[in-house]
C-alpha cells in the first residue's frame, strides 16, 4: 500500500524541481528543451528517443508528424517477394564461392576461343544446384510468408477515434500510439505501456515463454499515476507524453518517462513494457498505448537468424578443395604448355583448323578450355551435398528414441544445422553443475537459525515422490507453448515439484515454532535463551517467505484475492508484538532503531493494525496519501465488494484448519528459480504460508498468527553480480521499515554488521556467525547448496533517504545499472545474519556413468559452477568425476603474485608425478574459485593456468560467474585449439554454450535461454553420452568418409580427361560423350555417396557405448587426416591410370573411334567408383543396394536409350549406336572386368592387411559386432578391463598375442 | 505455432531445415521405434581382413588366368600384316610421290609395294589404311562437321552449321561436306594383286560396302531428298571441299555408295580415339571354303599416292587382317588378364599367410578363449 507511486507524487508535490531531476544529467537538455517549448514536436529527438502520443488523443495533429517515421505493425520476415524471389535468390546464392566458380565456368563457355563443351551443357550443374537451393529457400520463405499473414491477420481490440470505442483491428493494422484492449489469455500485439488492469491493484501478468521460454508469469505494473479506475478508459483525452528510448533489442530494459499535462514525470521501467507476443495471464483485462510496433517492438529487434558456426570438418574440407584447386590449376597449366609446344612442332596439318593463333596464345586459350573441362576436380557438389547429409544425420539424431525423456516429453533437438560432425571430436567438456549434473530438483534439507541447526533428517530422502510427478501440472511442456497460444489454452505449466513441496518439518523447530501461537508463557519467562531464539526463527521464516519473486496462483483462480484480510487472533500477535519490540532492540545493535521503535507507541500500533486503509489511492488524494504515509503500516480488513470466493474462504477463517490446508495444497507457486520455490515450500511446511503476491503487498500466514498483509516496500531482485536479493517490507509485527536479504554464503556473511565487542548481544552476535559458519562448511561438504539469510531493521530517515537515491536511480535513463547497483548496494549492508539454509540437489540419473564414459572417451571434464567450492567438490565426487585416488590441487588466492607461485608449485607437482608415472589410474584434479580465477585468467597467468590445467584430468572451478565460465571456455578453445563443448541449462551458462564450438542446452527447470543458444538440445544430461559417443562418432565418420570419398571420386574421374589431353595433343577434347560427362558426377554417382554419408554405420551403438575409448578415434580426427586426405588422392591416381591405360592399351591401334573409346572407360570408372564406395562402407543395407544398383542402371539405360535415338541431337558426339554395340562387343566387357578388378586391388589389399595385422580400434570394435551377444559382451569386458589396468591397447594385444599358451 | 516473431521460433526450425526438423506438433511425438528411425536396419557388415578378402583373390586368379589364356591364343590366332607405303626413306617405292606431293596437285602419282605371305590369310580378311600421328581427336577437328547436313538437311546442305568455319564455304558457296574433317578426306587409292607364280597380277577384288556402321549408313548419313534422286542436281548451288579433286557427287559411280552416304567418307567421318589409327578400307571375301581367302605367295600393293603425311610427320600404313570375336590382333589383353590373375593368385598366397599368422589373434584378440 506504501507503494512507490505515493512516495513519488509526495516528491514531486514537496520537490517540484526534483521532478525534472529524476531523468539523468544528461537528459536535462531534453527536459529543458521540451518545457520550453511544450508545443514543438518532440521529433527532433527522435534519432535516439521517441515520443509517443495518443492517436486519437487531444493532439491529434500532431500526431502525424512525430509518428511518421515509426512503423506498423505489420510484419514481413520473408526475404523476398513474388517478384524480388529469382533476382534476390540468385543474388544470394551467388554469394557463394561456390557458386561463382560454377557462374565463372558458365560465363567462360561463352566466350567462343575457349569454349570446350556445349553452352548448354555447362550450365547443367549450376541451374541444378541453384535450383535445389532455391527450391529450399523458397519453401522456407513461403513458411514464413504464411506464417506471417496469419500473425499480420490476427485480431485484437483497438481504439477507433470514429467509432469512439475498442473495436476488432488486425494486428498489422496497429500504429504507434494506439491503445489496444487486451483480455486474458491474448497475444500481445505490439509492445505497450500499460495504461491501466483490471487487478485493482493496477498489476498485470504476463507470460514470456514465447520470448524467452520461461513459464514463470512475470508481473507487470501499470504506469504509476496513470490509474484510471473505471475500465471507461478514455484514449481522446489521454494527455500524455510518452518518451522513451529509439527501438532497441534489449529485452529487459526499457527506459524513458511519461509525461503529465502538467509537466510532471514518471519514470517508465520494464515492469512497465507489456512485450509483444507475450501472453496476458491472470488478468480480466488491460489496456496499453502501443510504443513500438512491428519490426521495432523488442521481439521482432531479437529475432536473430540461425545460428551458422563452422564445424572442424568444414574447415578441414575448405582447405582441401584449395588442394583441389591447386591440382586443378597445375593440370590444365601443363596442358596449355602441352598444347603450346605440341602446335608449335606442327605446320599446315590437315586436322589443324587454321586460324592464326600462335601456339603460345593457342596455349593460353587452352588454358582456360581445361578449366572447363576438368571442372569436376573441385567438388562443387561437395557442399550441397555435405548440406543434404548433415540435414538426414539430424532427422535420425532427432528421432533417436533414447534421446526422448517420458518426463517432459521432450525428444533431441538439433538447434544448428551444419556441425553435428563437430559431435564426434569434443576434446573439452565444460558442464554446469546445477540443473545439468543434477535436477535442479531443489529440496530443503537442512537449516540453520541463529546457530542451531536443525538436521530435517526425515527430509529429502531420494525418491520420495519423484516417481509421482503428476501429468497434470507436466503435461503442457514448453514445446507446445505454441500450441497454446493458439488454442488460448488456459493450462498453467509449473515446474514439476512435488518433490519440492514434501518437506517434512523438524520437530523441534517446529515445536520452537508453534510456541508462537502462545507466546504468552515465554513473554512471561522474560529474558531466557530459548524465547531470544523466537524473534530470529520468526525472522527467519518471514524472510524465507517475502524474500523472493515467486508468483502465487490457485487453480481456478488468476489469484488468491489480495483484498481479503482475515481477522486475526488478537491475543498471541499483541503477544509477538511484544515480544518483538523487547528483544529487537538486543538485535539490532548496529542499527539506530531504537528510538524508532519506541516512537511507535504499542497502542498506537495496534490500533493501526486494525485500521482502514483505503485499496489503492486515487491520483488525487495526495493528502491522504501524506498522512497514510505518515502513519505506516496498515492493514485493512475486507472491503465489503469482495469476491465471492474470499467471503466464503472468509466465513470461517480459522475454524477449519484442514479446509485450510486443503487450500493451501491447492496453492501453486511459481518460483525464477527452483530454491526459491523450495524454500517458500519449505516454510509452508512450517505453516508459513505464502498466499499471495502483488506489487505492494504479501499475504502471509503465520502459525497461530493467522493471516498477515505485509507492505512490501521494495524488491531488489536477484542478480548474478551481487549473489543477493533483498526485499524492504513493514514488518507485520513490529511496523519497522525492514529489509530481508537471502544470498550466497560468501557475500551475506561479508555484508554483516561489523561486532563491537564487549557486549553481551555482541557475544551471541558472533555466536551466531561462527556456528553458522560451521554449519554452512558442513552443508557444502554434504553437497547442498547454501543460502544464508539475514535482515535489516532501518530508521523510517534512513529509509526515505535511501528511497530517493533509489527513485532516482530507478528514473534515470542513462547509466540505471550502475545507479542502482549502487542503491543496492547501500541498502544490503549492516545485515544482521538469521541463519542458512541447506538446499540439497540430487544427480541426475546415470550422470557418474555419463562422466566415467566421457572421461574414458578422452574427454577433459570441466565443471564450473557458482556454487560453493565445498559443494562442488562433492558433487564432483558424486559424480565420479573425482575419484579416491585423485589428488586435488586446490587454488585459493588473494593475489596474482600468490596465484602464480601457487600455479607454478602445482605444475611441478604435476610434471612430477608425471615423470614418476607408473601408469595407475589416479590423476590431478584441478579445484579454483572465482576470485583465483579471475587472477589466473589475467594476461602473463593465462599460459600457467592452461599448462596445468590441461595435465590435470578434471577440474572445477567453483564460485564462478557466467562471464568466468565463457572466458575460461574460451581460453580453452582458443590457446589450446581443441574442440570444445559446453553444457547448461540456465541463463548462466548462456554465453559458456555461446563461446564453445558445441553448445548444448538441457530443457530443464530454469527456463530455455540455454536452449535457445544452444546448438543441441537434451533433456537430461545422460542423453550427451549417446549424444556423443554414437552419433557424435557417427556424424564425424560418416561425414569424413563421405568427403573423401568425394574427392577420390572427383580426381578418380577428372584425371581420365586429362591423361586424354596426352594423346589429343593437349586440345582440351574429351573421349566422352558431354551429357555423360556432367551427368556422370550429377546423376550417376550422386546418391549412393549421400546414402553413405546419412546411413552408414562403421560400429554399432551398443559397442560405441560401452567402449567410450573408440570416441578418440574422432577427437585425433582420425578418419580424416590431411595424410588421409594424400592417400585418397594417390588411390584415385592409381585408379584413374588404371582405368585410363587398360582400355588404352586394349584399343590401341585400332579403328576405335573417339566417343567409342570413353565408354569402356565411363563404365570402368561408374563400376570402380560405386565399388570403391562398397570397400569404403561399413553397412550395407538394402537400401544401399537398392541405390548402388540402381545408380548403375540408371547410367547404363541412359546411355543405351541416349544411343539409340540420338542422331544428330549431340554433335559432335554421335552417340548413335556406340553404346549398343560396345553392349554386344565381348571385349567391351573384357575390358571392363579387368579394369575394375586391377583398380580396386591395392585397396582392398592394403585393407585387409593393414586389418589383419594391425587392426584399429574401431575394426577390432566391428569384428566384436559380430559376435552372438553373449560373446560380444565378454569380449567388451575384456577389453575395459585392459584398459582400466592403465596398459594402451596396442600394448595388450601384442601381450594378446597367443592367448592360448597363456 | 502462433510465436513465430519470437527469437526462438526463428531459430529453432523455421529458417533451418525445413524437414527432419518438423513441425512442433510432430517433434512432440516421441520418435518411432522403427529399425530404420534407431538406425538398426539389418545390415550386411563387411570388413576387410585377409581371410575375407583371400576367396575373392582366388577367384579372381583362377577367372582371370584361362581368360587371359583364351584371349592370348585367339589374338595370336589372328593374322595381321602391316605395310608401311609412307615413303620417307629414299628407298622406299612411294619415296617420289612422297616428296612432290601437295593436296591440290592435279597430276595423280603412283606406286607400288611388293610384299609376300608366309602363311596364308584363311578367313575374310579385313583391308584397312592406318594413319599414325594424325591427331583425328583433336578438340575443334572433332567439332568441325554438320551432322545435319550429312543427315541430308536441305537447309544445312545450303547453310552449314558455323562449327565448320573455316571450311564451310568457299567462294561464296556453302561446302559439302562442310568441316575440316571431310575436308581431310583420306584418299589414297589401294589395289591388290596377286602375283601368280607364273608371273601374272591378279588384282583380288575388293568389298568397298559394308564397311561402315549399318546404322550409319542407313539412319545418320543420307543424301539430301531421297537417295535415287538426281545427285548432281541435288548439290547445286554447293561446292566440293577445298582438299578434294571431286565433289561429293562423285565419289563413286554407285548411287547406293555416291554422295554423303559413300562409305569411304562415313568410316572418315567417325573420328579416331588415339593419334594412330587404323580405318577399313576394304573387305576380302572368302570365296568358297577350299582355298584360302589369301594364299601364300607374293602380292602387289599399288598405291594412288594422294594423301599428304609429312607436314606432321605422319605415317601410312596398309594392314591385312583376319579378325575373331574380340575384334584385331591384340596382345595385350591376355597378357594383362594372365599377369593380374597370377598377381591374385600370388597375393592370395600371400593373403593366406597373412591369416594364419594374424588372423587366428584378429579374431581372438579380443575375444576371450
Amino acid at each position: 500500500m506504501e507503494s512507490l507511486r505515493s512516495i513519488q507524487h509526495r516528491c514531486q508535490q514537496l520537490l517540484p524541481e526534483m521532478g525534472r531531476g529524476w531523468s539523468s544529467s544528461s537528459a536535462a537538455p531534453l527536459a529543458k528543451s521540451i518545457s520550453g517549448n511544450q508545443d514543438s514536436p518532440a521529433h527532433k529527438f527522435s534519432g535516439k528517443r521517441r515520443t509517443v502520443i495518443a492517436r486519437y488523443g487531444p493532439y491529434k495533429d500532431e500526431y502525424c508528424t512525430i509518428t511518421k517515421g515509426y512503423q506498423g505493425n505489420r510484419i514481413r520476415t520473408t526475404k523476398y517477394t513474388l517478384i524480388s524471389f529469382i533476382p534476390m535468390n540468385l543474388f544470394e546464392q551467388f554469394h557463394r564461392a561456390a557458386n561463382l566458380y560454377f557462374l565463372f565456368l558458365v560465363l567462360l563457355n561463352w566466350v567462343p576461343v575457349v569454349e570446350a563443351f556445349q553452352k548448354e551443357i555447362t550450365m547443367i550443374p549450376l541451374v541444378v544446384v541453384l535450383s535445389v537451393i532455391a527450391f529450399k529457400d523458397a519453401m522456407e520463405d513461403y513458411n514464413r510468408y504464411c506464417f506471417d499473414k496469419m500473425i499480420n491477420n490476427k485480431v485484437t481490440k483497438v481504439y477507433s477515434g470514429k467509432q469512439q470505442r475498442y473495436v476488432e483491428q488486425q494486428w498489422k493494422d496497429i500504429c504507434v500510439g494506439d491503445f489496444v484492449l487486451l483480455s486474458c489469455n491474448e497475444m500481445i500485439p505490439a509492445d505497450m505501456v500499460l495504461l491501466h488492469s483490471s487487478n485493482p491493484d493496477g498489476v498485470c501478468r504476463i507470460e514470456t515463454s514465447n520470448l524467452d521460454g520461461e513459464t514463470n508469469l512475470k508481473q507487470k505494473q501499470v504506469v504509476k499515476g496513470v490509474a484510471w479506475q473505471g475500465f471507461e478508459v478514455s484514449p481522446e483525452a489521454f494527455q500524455r507524453r510518452i518518451e522513451c528510448e529509439s527501438p532497441n533489442n534489449d529485452l529487459n530494459c526499457f527506459r524513458g518517462f511519461l509525461e503529465h499535462p502538467n509537466r510532471t514525470r514518471v519514470g517508465l521501467h520494464n515492469e512497465n513494457l507489456l512485450l509483444r507476443s507475450c501472453t496476458i495471464r491472470n488478468t480480466d483485462s488491460v489496456v496499453g498505448i502501443v510504443v513500438y510496433a512491428g519490426h521495432e517492438t523488442k521481439a521482432m529487434k531479437n529475432n536473430s537468424g540461425p545460428r551458422y558456426k563452422r564445424s572442424k570438418l568444414e574447415r578441414r574440407v575448405n582447405v582441401d578443395v584449395l588442394w583441389s584447386l591447386a591440382m586443378l590449376l597445375f593440370m590444365c597449366f601443363s596442358a596449355a604448355i602441352g598444347h603450346g609446344m605440341w602446335l608449335s612442332d606442327l605446320k599446315n596439318a590437315p586436322f589443324l583448323i587454321p586460324d592464326g593463333t600462335s601456339p603460345s596464345l593457342a596455349g593460353f586459350y587452352l588454358f582456360w578450355t581445361m578449366i572447363i573441362v576438368l571442372q569436376v576436380l573441385i567438388p562443387i557438389s561437395l557442399y550441397v551435398s555435405i548440406e543434404i547429409v548433415k540435414l538426414g544425420q539430424i532427422y535420425f539424431i532427432q528421432n533417436d528414441v533414447d534421446f526422448y525423456d517420458e518426463r517432459s516429453t521432450l525428444g533431441m533437438q538439433c538447434r544448428a544445422l551444419n556441425i553435428t560432425e563437430d559431435l564426434g571430436q569434443i576434446q573439452y567438456v565444460f558442464s554446469d553443475k546445477t540443473g545439468t549434473l543434477t535436477e535442479n530438483k531443489m529440496v530443503f534439507r537442512r537449516c540453520s537459525i541463529a546457530g542451531v541447526e536443525y538436521p530435517h533428517e526425515d527430509n529429502g530422502e531420494p525418491d520420495s515422490g519423484v516417481s509421482d510427478c503428476s501429468s497434470t501440472h507436466f503435461s503442457t511442456s514448453r514445446r507446445e507453448v505454441h500450441v497454446i497460444l493458439i488454442t488460448n489454452n488456459q493450462e498453467e505449466i509449473w515446474y514439476c515439484s512435488h518433490q519440492e513441496k514434501d518437506v517434512i518439518p523438524d520437530p523441534q523447530l517446529l515445536l520452537k515454532l508453534n510456541q508462537l501461537s502462545s507466546a504468552e508463557p515465554l513473554l512471561q519467562d522474560g529474558a531466557g535463551d530459548e524465547p531470544q531464539e523466537i524473534p530470529y526463527i520468526v525472522d527467519f521464516f518471514l524472510a524465507m517467505t517475502l524474500c523472493n519473486t515467486v508468483v502465487v496462483s490457485l487453480p481456478g483462480l488468476s489469484q488468491y484475492p489480495m483484498s481479503e484480510f482475515p481477522q486475526m487472533a488478537m491475543k498471541p500477535l499483541e503477544n509477538m508484538k511484544l515480544l518483538f519490540q523487547r528483544l529487537s532492540a538486543t538485535r539490532s545493535i548496529s542499527s539506530r532503531s531504537e528510538s524508532k521503535v519506541a516512537a511507535y507507541s504499542p497502542s498506537n500500533f495496534t490500533q493501526k493494525l486494525f485500521s482502514r486503509a483505503k485499496e489503492s489511492v486515487p491520483l488525487s488524494d495526495m493528502s491522504q496519501v501524506e498522512t497514510e504515509e505518515a502513519e505506516g503500516l496498515q492493514v485493512t480488513a475486507p472491503k465489503p465488494e469482495l469476491s465471492e470466493k474470499g467471503a466464503q474462504a472468509l466465513a470461517t477463517p480459522q475454524a477449519g484448519p484442514c479446509r485450510l490446508d486443503a487450500e493451501s495444497e491447492a496453492l501453486v507457486y511459481a518460483a525464477e528459480s527452483p530454491d526459491e520455490a523450495a524454500l517458500v515450500h519449505a516454510a509452508r511446511a512450517y505453516q508459513c504460508t505464502l498466499w499471495a503476491r502483488n506489487s505492494d503487498q504479501v499475504l502471509v500466514e503465520l502459525p497461530g498468527l493467522g493471516r498477515l498483509a505485509v507492505h512490501l516496500l521494495h524488491v531488489l531482485p536477484f542478480d548474478s553480480f551481487r549473489k543477493r536479493m533483498s526485499v524492504v517490507v513493514r514488518h507485520p509485527l513490529t511496523g519497522q521499515v525492514v529489509v530481508y536479504t537471502k544470498g550466497a554464503d560468501s557475500v551475506i556473511m561479508d555484508l554483516t554488521a561489523p561486532l563491537t565487542e564487549g557486549s553481551k548481544a555482541a557475544a551471541k552476535l558472533k555466536y551466531i556467525k561462527e556456528q553458522t559458519q560451521r554449519h554452512l562448511d558442513e552443508y557444502g561438504r554434504e553437497g547442498l547448496r547454501t543460502l544464508c539469510v539475514a535482515t535489516k531493521v532501518m530508521e523510517e530517515t534512513e529509509y526515505s533517504m535511501w528511497l530517493k537515491n533509489h527513485m532516482y536511480a530507478e528514473t534515470s535513463i542513462e547509466n540505471q545499472e550502475e545507479k542502482l547497483l549502487e542503491s543496492a548496494n547501500k541498502l544490503e549492508t549492516n545485515l544482521t545474519l538469521l541463519g542458512a539454509t541447506g538446499i540439497v540437489d540430487r544427480l541426475q540419473e546415470d550422470v557418474p556413468e555419463t562422466i566415467e564414459a566421457l572421461q574414458g572417451a578422452g574427454m577433459h571434464v570441466w565443471v564450473l559452477t557458482g556454487d560453493k567450492q565445498e559443494t562442488a567438490v562433492n558433487i564432483a565426487c558424486s559424480c565420479r568425476l573425482l575419484r579416491s585416488s585423485d589428488k586435488l590441487l586446490t587454488i585459493n588466492c588473494e593475489s596474482k603474485e600468490a596465484c602464480e607461485a601457487l600455479l607454478l608449485q602445482l605444475s611441478r607437482i604435476v610434471a612430477e608425478a608425471k615423470d614418476n608415472d607408473v601408469g595407475g589410474p589416479s590423476g590431478h584434479t584441478l579445484i579454483i574459485d572465482g576470485r583465483s580465477l579471475e587472477l589466473a585468467l589475467q594476461g602473463n597467468l593465462e599460459k600457467a593456468f592452461l599448462d596445468l590445467a590441461q595435465h590435470c584430468r578434471a577440474v572445477i572451478c567453483c564460485r564462478s560467474t557466467p562471464l568466468q565460465k565463457s572466458q575460461v571456455v574460451q581460453l580453452v578453445r582458443d590457446r589450446l585449439g581443441v574442440m570444445t563443448l559446453a553444457i547448461g541449462d540456465g541463463a548462466n551458462d548462456v554465453s559458456m554454450i555461446q563461446v564453445a564450438d558445441v553448445g548444448v542446452g538441457i530443457s530443464g527447470q530454469e527456463g530455455m535461454q540455454a536452449v535457445m543458444s544452444s546448438d543441441f538440445a537434451i533433456s537430461r544430461f545422460k542423453h550427451l553420452h549417446k549424444l556423443l559417443l554414437v552419433h557424435g562418432h557417427w556424424c564425424y565418420t560418416r561425414l569424413a568418409n563421405m568427403t573423401l570419398y568425394f574427392f577420390y571420386k572427383n580426381v578418380a574421374y577428372v584425371n581420365l580427361l586429362f591423361w586424354y589431353q596426352f594423346y589429343c595433343g593437349f586440345s582440351g577434347s574429351t573421349m566422352t560423350n558431354y551429357w555423360v560427362l556432367i551427368f556422370f558426377n550429377l546423376l550417376f554417382t550422386s546418391a549412393p555417396p549421400l546414402l553413405y554419408g546419412i546411413l552408414d554405420r562403421d560400429v554399432s551403438a551398443d559397442i560405441l557405448q560401452h567402449l567410450p575409448v573408440l570416441y578418440q578415434a574422432g577427437q585425433l580426427s582420425q578418419a580424416y587426416l590431411p595424410s588421409t586426405f594424400w592417400y585418397t588422392m594417390l588411390d584415385a591416381l592409381y585408379q584413374s591410370l588404371i582405368c585410363f591405360f587398360v582400355p588404352y592399351f586394349a584399343y590401341s591401334g585400332s579403328d576405335i573411334s573417339v566417343f567409342s573409346f570413353g565408354t569402356p572407360i565411363n563404365t570402368s570408372a561408374l563400376f570402380i567408383i560405386l565399388l570403391h564406395q562398397v570397400i569404403q562402407s561399413h553397412t550395407l543395407t538394402r537400401m544401399h543396394g537398392m541405390v548402388l544398383v540402381g545408380s548403375a542402371l540408371f547410367y547404363f539405360v541412359f546411355i543405351l536409350i541416349f544411343s539409340a535415338t540420338c542422331t544428330t541431337c549431340n554433335s559432335p558426339a554421335n552417340p548413335l549406336a556406340v553404346d549398343i554395340r560396345h553392349m554386344k562387343d565381348p571385349l567391351f566387357y573384357c575390358v571392363t572386368a579387368l579394369t575394375t578388378a586391377l583398380a580396386l586391388l591395392p585397396r582392398v589389399l592394403c585393407i585387409s592387411i593393414k586389418n589383419s595385422i594391425h587392426p584399429t580400434d574401431l575394426v577390432k570394435a566391428a569384428q566384436l559386432d559380430k559376435l552372438d551377444p553373449e560373446k560380444r559382451q565378454r569380449g567388451i569386458q575384456r577389453w575395459r578391463s585392459t584398459l582400466t589396468h592403465g596398459k594402451s591397447l596396442a600394448t595388450v594385444t601384442v601381450a594378446d598375442g597367443d592367448p592360448r599358451e597363456d | 505455432m502462433a510465436s513465430g516473431y519470437s527469437a526462438k521460433e526463428e531459430d529453432g526450425h523455421h529458417s533451418g531445415a525445413p524437414g527432419p526438423a518438423g513441425s512442433a506438433a510432430a517433434r512432440s511425438r516421441k520418435p518411432d521405434n522403427t529399425a530404420f528411425k534407431q538406425q538398426r536396419l539389418p545390415a550386411w557388415q563387411p570388413i576387410l581382413t585377409a581371410g575375407t578378402v583371400l576367396p575373392a583373390f582366388f577367384i579372381i586368379g583362377l577367372l582371370f588366368i584361362p581368360i587371359g589364356i583364351g584371349l592370348y591364343v585367339t589374338s595370336n590366332n589372328i593374322r595381321e600384316l602391316q605395310i608401311d607405303y609412307t615413303g620417307t626413306e629414299p628407298s622406299s617405292p612411294c619415296f617420289e610421290c612422297s616428296q612432290n606431293y601437295s593436296w591440290n596437285m592435279t597430276r595423280s602419282c603412283a606406286c607400288s609395294v611388293p610384299f609376300s605371305l608366309d602363311q596364308p590369310f584363311e578367313s575374310n580378311v579385313f583391308m584397312y589404311y592406318g594413319l599414325s600421328n594424325f591427331y583425328q581427336n583433336h578438340r575443334r577437328y572433332v567439332k568441325s562437321r554438320d551432322d545435319s547436313q550429312l543427315n541430308g538437311n536441305l537447309k544445312s546442305l545450303k547453310d552449314p552449321s558455323k562449327e565448320c568455319e573455316p571450311y564451310r564455304m568457299n567462294d561464296g558457296l556453302p561446302i559439302a561436306p562442310c568441316g575440316a574433317i571431310a575436308n581431310s578426306l583420306f584418299n589414297d587409292t589401294l589395289e591388290l594383286f596377286y602375283n601368280e607364280p607364273n608371273g601374272t597380277k591378279t588384282q583380288i577384288p575388293l568389298l568397298k560396302k559394308g564397311i561402315a556402321w549399318w546404322t550409319d549408313k542407313h539412319v545418320k548419313f543420307r543424301n539430301p531428298t531421297g537417295d535415287n534422286a538426281n545427285l548432281t542436281a541435288i548439290f547445286q548451288g554447293t561446292t566440293k571441299p577445298i582438299n578434294w579433286q571431286k565433289p561429293v557427287y562423285e565419289l563413286d559411280t554407285d548411287a547406293e555408295n555416291n554422295g554423303f552416304i559413300n562409305e569411304d567418307l562415313i568410316v572418315w567421318m567417325r573420328t579416331a580415339a588415339l593419334p594412330t589409327f587404323r580405318k577399313l578400307y576394304r573387305i576380302i571375301e572368302k570365296r568358297g571354303s577350299a582355298s584360302p581367302t589369301l594364299p601364300r605367295g607374293n602380292y602387289t600393293l599399288e598405291i594412288i599416292y594422294n594423301y599428304p603425311v609429312r607436314s606432321f610427320e605422319g605415317r601410312k600404313r596398309m594392314i591385312l587382317s583376319t579378325i575373331s570375336w574380340m575384334g584385331g590382333k591384340n596382345p595385350f589383353l591376355g597378357i594383362a588378364y594372365i599377369t593380374v590373375g597370377s598377381i591374385c593368385f600370388f597375393l592370395g598366397v600371400v593373403l593366406l599367410i597373412i591369416h594364419h599368422k594374424y588372423g587366428s589373434r584378429s579374431n581372438s584378440a579380443d575375444l576371450p578363449h
